[in-house]
Parts: C-alpha cells; sequence; structure tokens
C-alpha cells in the first residue's frame, strides 16, 4: 500500500485547484451525486451541443479523490460525445476496480487515478462523479433525429 | 483545622496504578501489525476489542455449556440458563439497578430503543405530543422516534448545542413542555464527547412527569453508571462498545413501567401458555425477550463487565483522561487544526477537521501507518450539520490506549500536514 500512488502531484493538484468547478447557469441538465458513507457531495450541471457535451462545472465538497477526479473527469469529457464518455466511463471503471495491467492510452490524465484501486475503501470516492454525470446525460435532452 | 488535616488535604491522593502494558497483553489483537506498523487502534468508539477473560468465557460456555435457554430439563439447558441469567445478574449488578427484572437483553442499543419506541411509545404517546432529544444524538436515538411520529402523530423535538458542544440546557428547558412524553438523550455524545448532565435532565423531566430514557453506548465504556443514582427510566447500551461481542446489548427499564409495556415481538420464550385464540404473557423481563436470544453474547457481555470491573470504571475513566488531556493539548497545537467538540465534561474522544484536508483523506493517510480512527459524520448529522461540517475525524480512546498511541497519532497527522501542504 503506497500513499504516493494514491496521492500523486496530478490528485493534489486537481483537489488543491479544481478544474471546471461552479455552476453553469443556464444549463441543459444538472444532477446531484451524495455518497451518504462520508458525507461527499457534488453537483454537476451540463450543456450539450447535439450529442457532445459542449460544457460541463461541478461543485459540492468532498475528499481530495473525490475532488481530484471530478476535476480530471470535466477535463475528459468536454467535446466528447455520448457514446466516447461511455467508453471512457468503461475504462476509468476497469481502472478503478479490476485494472488488468494494460491501460487505455485514451484514459489520459485520468490514469492518475490508478491508486485507487488499491484503496477499496475510497473507490466509490472515485466514481461518484462519473455516476452523477451519467444521471446528468440521461436527463439532458438528446440530440433530435432527422434520419 | 488542625496541622495534620491541613497537610492531608494540600496533598491529593496518589492517583492508583494503572498498569496500561498489562491491559494491553489481554488484548490479543493489538499484538497485529498494519501495513507494516503495530497497530495503533483509536476506534473504540465505533467498536471496542476484546480481551482474553471475554474470549475465554465464550470459549468455555460453547465448548461445555451450550443448549437453549429455559427449556429442557437435561444438563445443558440447565447449564447455559444459569450462564445466560448469571450474566443477567452481572448487567444489575453493573448498572446497580434494583432486580434483574429491569435488565432485558435485545441486539444492542439501537434495539433497545426501538423497543421502548414501539412498546412503551405506541401506548404512551399520541396526536400533538411531543418526544424530546437533543441534536447530539446518534441517529439510532433519532430515526426511532421519527418512526413513532410518524405512526402516532406526536412531534419530535430537538435542544441545540452550544458552539463548544454542551447541550444549551435553557433551551432544552424551555422545549421541555406539558406536551412532552418523554426525553430521550445520549449520556455521552458519540460524535464530540460530551458527557451530558443526564442528573439534571432526569430532575427537570421528572418535575414534570415526564420520564427519560438514556442512550449510554458511549458513557459505560468510560465510567461508573448507576441507574438509580442517576435515576433514570430506560438506559440502553451495547456489548460491543464496552469489550464485548456485537449483537448483545441491555435495555434497563424502571420495573415499574416495565410492567405495563406491551410485549414487542412475539414468539418463543416470551409466552407462559399459547392458544389459537391468546396466549398469557411470560413475566419480567423474559416478556420482552421473545425467540432464542443471543446466549454466548450474553455471557461474553458478563465476562465484560467483570473485566471492566476488575479494572475499575474509576481506574479506566482516570487513564482515559490522562489520554484525553495529552491528545488534545498535542492537537490543539497542531497547525490548521481545529477540535470540534470542547465540553468541559467530556469522555476520551476527540473530533477534529484539518483545514484543507478531507476526514477521508486523513483516515487513509493514518492507517497507512497503522492508526485506526473513524472519518466520516458517526452516524450523527444533526450535529455535525450543527457545527456546518459534513465530517470529522475522530480520534476515541478505550482502556487499551497509552501516551504512546498520542503519539503515533500527532505523527500521522503531521504527515497528513506533510503531504498536503
Amino acid at each position: 500500500m503506497d500513499l504516493k500512488e494514491l496521492y500523486r502531484d496530478v490528485i493534489l493538484d486537481h483537489n488543491r485547484s479544481p478544474r471546471n468547478f461552479g455552476r453553469l447557469e443556464p444549463a441543459d441538465a444538472q444532477a446531484a451525486g451524495h455518497n451518504p458513507l462520508c458525507g461527499d457531495k457534488l453537483t454537476l450541471t451540463l450543456r450539450m451541443q447535439g450529442d457532445r457535451v459542449q460544457d460541463l462545472r461541478f461543485e459540492g465538497q468532498g475528499c481530495a479523490i473525490s475532488t481530484a477526479s471530478a476535476s480530471l473527469m470535466t477535463e475528459a469529457v468536454k467535446g466528447r460525445s455520448r457514446q466516447e464518455i461511455a467508453r471512457l466511463y468503461g475504462e476509468v471503471h476497469t481502472l478503478l476496480t479490476a485494472p488488468t495491467g494494460e491501460l487505455a492510452p485514451e484514459l489520459g490524465k485520468l490514469l492518475a487515478l490508478a491508486g485507487v484501486a488499491e484503496f477499496p475503501a475510497r473507490v466509490k470516492c472515485a466514481s461518484l462523479c462519473w455516476h452523477t454525470l451519467n444521471a446528468a446525460l440521461e436527463r439532458a435532452p438528446a440530440p433530435v433525429s432527422t434520419e | 483545622m488542625s496541622i495534620n488535616a491541613a497537610a492531608a488535604r494540600a496533598t491529593p491522593p496518589p492517583a492508583p496504578y494503572y498498569d496500561v502494558a498489562r491491559v494491553r497483553a489481554e488484548f490479543p489483537i493489538l499484538a497485529r501489525q498494519i501495513n507494516g506498523r503495530p497497530l495503533v487502534y483509536l476506534d473504540s468508539a465505533a467498536s471496542s476489542q476484546r480481551p482474553l477473560a471475554v474470549l475465554r468465557a465464550i470459549e468455555l460456555y460453547e465448548t461445555t455449556m451450550h443448549a437453549n435457554v429455559h427449556r429442557g430439563v437435561h444438563t445443558l439447558s440447565q447449564t447455559a440458563t444459569d450462564a445466560f441469567e448469571n450474566a443477567r445478574e452481572i448487567v444489575r449488578r453493573f448498572l446497580h439497578a434494583r432486580s434483574t427484572r429491569e435488565i432485558v437483553f435485545v441486539r444492542g442499543t439501537t434495539e433497545a430503543i426501538n423497543l421502548v419506541a414501539n412498546s412503551w411509545g405506541r401506548t404512551h404517546v399520541g396526536p400533538g405530543d411531543e418526544i424530546l432529544i437533543t441534536y447530539l444524538e446518534h441517529h439510532s436515538n433519532i430515526v426511532p422516534w421519527q418512526m413513532l411520529c410518524a405512526a402516532t402523530g406526536a412531534k419530535l423535538r430537538a435542544a441545540p448545542v452550544k458552539p463548544n458542544g454542551e447541550l444549551d440546557l435553557e433551551a432544552f428547558r424551555t422545549l421541555l413542555s406539558a406536551r412532552t412524553r418523554l426525553v430521550a438523550v445520549a449520556h455521552v455524545s458519540n460524535a464530540l464527547g460530551t458527557i451530558l448532565p443526564v442528573q439534571e435532565i432526569v430532575h427537570l423531566a421528572h418535575a414534570r412527569g415526564v420520564p427519560v430514557l438514556l442512550d449510554g453506548a458511549q458513557a459505560v465504556p468510560h465510567q461508573a453508571v448507576d441507574v438509580q443514582a442517576i435515576d433514570c427510566d430506560f438506559y440502553a447500551f451495547s456489548g460491543h462498545k464496552i469489550y464485548a461481542p456485537t449483537g448483545i446489548g441491555v435495555l434497563y427499564a424502571r420495573e415499574s413501567l416495565l410492567a405495563t409495556m406491551p410485549p414487542w415481538q412475539g414468539g418463543g420464550d416470551m409466552i407462559l401458555s399459547v392458544g389459537i385464540e391468546s396466549s398469557t404473557y411470560n413475566d419480567l423481563p423474559w416478556r420482552f425477550e421473545a425467540g432464542t436470544p443471543n446466549i454466548s453474547g450474553a455471557v461474553g457481555l458478563g465476562a465484560a463487565l467483570e473485566y471492566v470491573e476488575s479494572l475499575g470504571s474509576t481506574a479506566i475513566a482516570a487513564h482515559e483522561h490522562t489520554l484525553l488531556e495529552l491528545a488534545t493539548g498535542r492537537l490543539a497545537a497542531l497547525p490548521r487544526l481545529k477540535l470540534i467538540g470542547t465540553a468541559s465534561a467530556k469522555a476520551a474522544v476527540v473530533s477534529f477537521t484539518m483545514d484543507g484536508v478531507h476526514p477521508h483523506d486523513i483516515g487513509t493517510i493514518l492507517d497507512s501507518e497503522g492508526v485506526a480512527i473513524r472519518t466520516g459524520h458517526h452516524c450523527a448529522m444533526p450535529i455535525m450539520e450543527s457545527f456546518g461540517v459534513a465530517a470529522t475525524a475522530r480520534a476515541s480512546f478505550g482502556c487499551y490506549n497509552n501516551a504512546e498511541d498520542v503519539e503515533r497519532l500527532v505523527e500521522g497527522l503531521q504527515k497528513v500536514r506533510k503531504l498536503f501542504g
């Protein structure tokens, strides 16, 4: 169990200065996530452009892992389509719960979360933002098909 | 005043010698290494560890005495019944209750409070009535009353606390009204360690003819409790917080109240005779113990209480108070650390937050150093909200902790600060 693996510099940096922190007004969709075990709370607002997440912000209070994970997530999904986000979420989920050793290169900076898998009690902290994003995307209006 | 008397008064009596090394040797789990470091267990308020005396009593019971209680005529049924009822007598003695008829075995504090809410509550509480609690309560002394209020149309009232974590007794006095049917408060706060002025609370409530339930889960491990001296009507505690196994606890209820209460759960052991139309209920306290009880748990609880008696509740309290003062001083000196709950009367619990670091991160970093603390809302969300925090880190002490544990905690917190800046 290596603390430095969990609290990498990228994590500490994103915890200290979270990116895309705040609230979009107006927003196309909003969702709130809550981890009752530790009291972590997170609110996510996003704007869509067709099928893509044009912009998103998060606010709330949480531990370093939950804050950094949310911050990294906002950077990673901005401009991506629903399908790309779903695939990325799958990769993050594997990284957090059952790392195979073969790390998907598209994870990019999200690889900083690789240390979390060794701390099972903290997996929920890192995944809260992704569950919240999924809930927001479900609420966001889907683009009208012209086919 | 004679010179001798003055001299005697000037010199405080020597503190009784408390051999913490000997106590530690009684707890096998303390020999464990966690993440390569010797375990420092500072989470006794969540659940304490078990001494050999308890483990051996359970083993002896399971290997030589077990059968069902209050049933067969065979020898083992009798030894099991004797062991179970002997544990009840130990509990009576420990709480200074008048009679074993007032001692009901339950699963824990939570079940004890639910028993009172369901049995006493459903027959004594109606629309417009009020139950008075405090903001310091554990969820187990909040939710059963919310459920009772929803079922009966009664209202739940809560007395606030002052900024140092002490109960606002003036506000409590104001909230205590002609509508109040029951006062239910913690003896000691699990989140902050505040010791509540229970004698005064009972006095105020009784002056209005209102019975009082005390949640003693955090009190019994840390101080001697005398239910007759306190004069409370109900007193609940859990075995696992006082060095006994999980799944066993106690409800003390004043006999005159218990005798008027309908059974809560129906089944075997709580009846004298059963017909298809109706049944005759058993005597106290068995009327409230439907089904086969946790016999070995009760035996373990009896052994745990005898263990505490052998160390002496007063000696344990004095030892823990020394650790509380040491920890409070050392932690207060750490930069950007805030103690939450600084009541003048406290059990050995130190709740705190660190600027810029979430309690969960503190917990993980301390764990990597072998130091176990609790982080979160401590099942007491209303009091967390009163202090404007979602969570705190909490170190809680038991009879086996020592000054070195405090130093290891401080070292761990210094490491937290180094990592987070």
